[in-house]
């Protein structure tokens, strides 16, 4: 265990990291939070309090480590029915009293709450809210202001805002359409583009600039109005003393009412819903591999939501987008949190005025983006491979959700599931005997491993027993889990267990289901069954040219060539560049016959949601035959003397000046590596190309840049690989 | 510690397709046992009832069984229970019904009933057989209860006497006593800690037990001591099913209120879900 001098010395030396983190963060919060608070009809503002309170109050009380909180985009939905129903003011209210149930929840441990939906069916309420955002927005971003009934309208609308656009003759509303088309442009192409420095500020903040430039450009030097019309610009944001004189008083009129509460509930129950599932995907995140404390973090983000709501704010929850930014900065504690509150406080004080030049339109442009994402046409295709009697569940959910309201949606998806099970087992008894029994059995067996056997049936509805038993086990041990007495398993639970087996493998333990043929063998249930079969799709025969050249370049280097598609690359998963990556699979493998050398395309993602980037790339990777330390070595650039700013030290010769000059070393034994690094290996590395190269004791990872390389490259590849090894060898 | 020994065995018989291997089974258990054998009928005693029952039983009393027949009308648990003082039955054994899709096993109310008001040991059959069937490995609960230790005795001498080669005692750690509950990662180590220590404590105490077992009923059989954190009686249930148990040996319940039936524990658990056979020593 740690000490607790040593972790304050952590917790110093990495501050500077966090802030850093902090600061990016921040940039991407700030046009978001705008734009979240302006879609739910809430004064601009309040978006950017509610990530303020959120950031200093979860960074001091909350229990995760990476996240970042603020406002969400699954609340847009909510907040907007409530401010419509209740007006501004008992909206306020309202978010007080959910912020008081959430610190309940969490005094309760009520935190699993999320557990008890199924899957689809909160694909299928994201999927809705996604579409509410996207609708409502689409018209602003296209110049086209409507007010339409409900979510479905303004959705079915869109083709007729497409047709005015054409027809616009007003020249304000013109330019305020292309600013909302040029920002969604940048919001599409801008996860294709790899370039460190573009990629060091988040694209929203790019609109920001952008149009910020743009305005500035109208004012200074052509000396005239800005162009795009007064209706599209973002409202006057009050200054920091405004803000904190024109606090709005709550207003209690409507607590009687049963809107009221049932916007309450709502804004509960969704805040809490994206919390969890955030954390979740966040703590998968994470490079330390910790586990937050939900219940902690409820409290705190209860706590937050009611100090956000006194103040003008909105609820606050934890948000993935933000988060994922914040891990792949370099953020590592709670301080990025803080420190992104902060810049934010700082950049309110400083430019609360430059934020009036942001058209509106543009700032739709990255919500309608976002909402685009949270019911993109590949979730639907995911849930169909899954399944159709999952589409039912998710359609079902998604229609009732636009058509009548979230709780009655999700209420929906909860019967429509439960419905389906029924029907797949032709039994209703099975249920409801055995709801309520403790149907999960956990034990260690002689050899250390945990062996859990679940009985009778398991479903969303009784998740939570096996949820809580595999919670207890620490990660790094092998567990069996055996459904072979179970009647009847569901999606649910099988995709959870999945990210369960993927955080006990991170953690170098192992989760072994079994007993899961046997429901297949009886074909009763095929739940569980096609839960399994969608992996190692065989490539097609017919092969690109590239795959073509490659097999020639193997026959040349004598060695095997594989076209297929392989998903455990586990002998990656060590390397420093893969901690906050997730690798997809491997495809186009090029291997020696005594597996010294193996080439690679590769597919990884960074991030997740909007801030999602999936990159193909090809690398090299070389099984060293002797020990070497661990070490990571890079071309020294502009960034790279960033970074050294930001706490991540540089290991430089004092006899390889050159070297040291041209070449960004680092790892964690400064000294092992010095001697490592002899004047002949980096005599080999200052005469050939530059090439990202990672070493993790065991073996050396090079890779150039992040895209698949060409049949040329790869050569080049191949033959650095192999004089390199060749040098470390003799040294 | 008094000797263990089961000298009267007690079955209820009535005339269903079960009868013949309900009435094997009892003998060769009787047999095993060296005990006596009461069968008790509900129900006007006939000429041609008792020959059928004797048709069965004669094989068995070329081995050396010594039974009983008895017949008497009235209220089918009334009888049995009556019976079974005045006849001083320290055994009843009761056969459980299957269900539809032959996996499940279930108590009739009538043997329900019986078993919760019966003050002698009983003993309940899944699977009664004409034929011998082997039993190898015994369950049996090493709850932290004055009745424990008999119930271990009993177990081991049920053990020795049908040849089983081995026996796993399984001490049921509720959730409640592992005070901890898990948040993140501190609190999961120090849960760990509390389940290790809990483990050990509960080991000892087992150990202490089993060294009051007489020699001759260990011998050549392999013990086994198995904690498992969970419902209690209910978990103890699901491990036998599990480890493929063939009787699992429990403590008779203390005692049973209305409360007891509405919030089912302990005992009533294993009479909803049989997972195999199961002796509860009185």
């Amino acid at each position: 265990m740690r000490t607790k001098k040593s972790s304050v010395v952590g917790f110093v030396k990495t501050l500077p990291q966090n802030m850093f983190s902090g600061l990016v963060v921040s940039l991407i919060a700030l046009p978001l939070g705008l734009g979240l608070a302006m879609a739910s009809e809430a004064p601009p503002i309040a978006g950017v309090i509610t990530a303020i309170v959120g950031g200093i109050i979860v960074s001091i009380l909350g229990g995760s480590f990476v996240t970042i909180s603020g406002p969400g985009n699954g609340l847009v939905g909510v907040v907007l029915v409530a401010i419509t129903t209740l007006g501004l003011t008992a909206t306020y209210t309202a978010i007080i009293c959910s912020g008081i149930i959430l610190i309940i929840l969490g005094f309760l441990r009520l935190g699993k709450l999320a557990d008890y939906f199924p899957s689809s069916a909160i694909q299928g309420m994201l999927a809705a809210i996604g579409l509410i955002i996207l609708g409502k927005q689409f018209h602003i971003m296209l110049g086209n202001k409507i007010v339409q009934d409900s979510g479905i309208d303004y959705l079915l609308e869109i083709p007729n805002t497409i047709i005015t656009v054409f027809q616009f003759k007003d020249k304000g509303l013109i330019y305020a359409a292309l600013a909302g088309v040029l920002s969604l442009a940048i919001m599409v192409f801008y996860s294709k583009i790899r370039n460190k420095y573009l990629q060091l500020i988040p694209a929203p903040m790019w609109i920001v600039i952008i149009s910020v430039g743009f305005s500035y450009y109208y004012e200074l030097i052509l000396k005239s109005a800005n162009p795009i019309s007064l209706d599209y610009m973002i409202p006057a944001i009050p200054d920091i003393r405004t803000i904190v004189t024109e606090i709005p008083s709550p207003d209690f009129k409507m607590v009687g009412t049963l809107s009221f509460w049932s916007s309450v509930v709502a804004l509960t129950l969704i805040a809490s819903i994206e919390s969890l599932l955030s954390i979740k995907a966040v703590d998968k995140l994470d490079v330390d591999k910790r586990r937050s404390n939900v219940n902690k973090d409820i409290k705190a983000l209860g706590l937050a939501t009611v100090v956000s709501g006194f103040l003008g704010g909105l609820n606050v929850v934890t948000v993935i987008a933000r988060s994922s930014v914040n891990v792949n900065n370099g953020g590592s504690n709670r301080s990025s949190n803080l420190f992104h509150a902060l810049f934010l406080v700082l950049f309110i004080l400083l430019f609360s005025s430059e934020l009036t030049r942001i058209p509106l339109s543009a700032l739709m442009a990255i919500l309608v983006y976002t909402g685009y994402k949270l019911a993109s046409p590949v979730i639907v295709r995911e849930i169909f491979t899954i399944g159709k009697e999952q589409l039912i569940i998710f359609f079902s959910t998604l229609l009732v959700t636009l058509k009548v309201g979230l709780i009655s949606g999700i209420v929906a998806g909860l019967i429509a599931t439960f419905i389906i099970h029924v029907v797949v087992t032709k039994s209703v008894g099975l249920f409801i005997k055995n709801i309520l029994k403790p149907n999960v059995l956990m034990y260690k067996e002689e050899d250390g491993s945990y062996f859990i056997s679940v009985k009778h049936f398991c479903s969303f509805l009784n998740f939570n027993t096996l949820k809580t038993n595999l919670e207890a086990i620490p990660e790094k041990n092998d567990v069996i889990i055996d459904f072979s007495l179970c009647g009847f398993v569901d999606h649910s639970v099988m995709e959870n267990v999945d990210e369960y087996q993927e955080l006990f493998h991170k953690k170098g333990g192992n989760i072994e289901v079994i007993g899961l043929d046997v429901l297949g063998a009886k074909s009763k249930h095929p739940f569980a069954l096609r839960r399994l079969l969608p992996l190692h799709k065989i490539l097609p025969d017919n092969k690109t040219k590239r795959q073509n050249n490659l097999s020639i370049v193997a026959d040349n280097f004598n060695l095997s060539y594989n076209p297929i598609k392989k998903s455990n690359a586990e002998f990656l998963e060590n390397f420093i560049y893969f901690k906050t990556k997730k690798i997809e699979h491997t495809f186009n493998e090029l291997k020696e016959k005594n597996s010294q050398y193996q080439s690679f395309d590769i597919t990884f993602s960074e991030g997740e949601f909007i801030a999602k980037e999936v990159v193909r790339t090809t690398m090299l990777y070389i099984k060293v035959s002797k020990k070497i330390p661990a070490f990571t070595l890079d071309k020294e650039g502009l960034m790279e003397r960033l970074y050294a700013l930001a706490g991540y030290e540089d290991i430089d010769f004092d006899s390889h000046i050159d070297f040291s000059n041209r070449f960004y070393l680092r790892g964690e034994n400064p000294e092992e590596i010095k001697a490592f690094f002899t004047s002949e290996l980096v005599r080999f590395f200052e005469s050939n190309p530059y090439y990202h190269i990672e070493s993790n004791k065991e073996g050396i990872l090079i890779c150039n840049k992040e895209r698949i390389a060409s049949i040329k490259e790869i050569k080049g590849l191949l033959d650095f690989g192999v004089r390199l090894n060749k040098v470390i060898n003799n040294t | 510690m008094r000797t263990i020994a089961f000298k009267t065995i007690g079955i209820g018989v009535a005339f269903s397709p079960n009868l013949e291997a309900n009435i094997n089974e009892a003998a060769r258990l009787a047999l095993f046992f060296g005990s006596r054998l009461v069968l008790i009928h509900v129900g006007e005693s006939s000429e041609e009832k008792l020959n059928k029952f004797l048709g069965f039983l004669n094989p068995f009393k070329d081995l050396g069984l010594d039974f009983e027949v008895t017949f008497k009308s009235g209220d089918p648990v009334e009888v049995i229970l009556s019976t079974t003082n005045e006849k001083k039955v320290d055994l009843l054994i009761i056969g459980a019904l299957k269900k539809e899709n032959f996996v499940k096993y279930y108590l009739g109310s009538i043997a329900r009933k019986i078993t919760r008001k019966a003050t002698c040991s009983i003993l309940l059959l899944i699977n009664p057989s004409k034929e011998r069937v082997s039993c190898n490995h015994i369950v049996v609960n090493g709850l932290k209860d004055p009745k424990t230790e008999e119930t271990v005795a009993t177990a081991f001498f049920v053990g020795h006497k049908l040849g089983a080669n081995k026996i796993t005692v399984v001490e049921e750690i509720s959730d409640e006593e592992v005070s901890v509950k898990v948040d993140d990662d501190k609190s999961l180590r120090k849960s760990t800690i509390v389940k290790e220590r809990l483990r050990l404590r509960e080991e000892m105490r087992v150990k202490t037990i089993l060294s009051t077992i007489p020699g001759e009923l260990t011998k050549n059989i392999k013990i086994k001591s198995q904690p498992i954190f969970g419902k209690r009686g209910y978990s103890i249930g699901h491990y036998a099913q599990v480890a493929r148990a063939d009787l699992l040996v429990m403590n008779a319940p203390s005692k049973m209120t209305f409360w007891d039936r509405l919030f089912p524990h302990d005992i009533e658990h294993i009479l909803t879900e049989l997972p195999t056979d199961v002796l509860i020593v009185q």
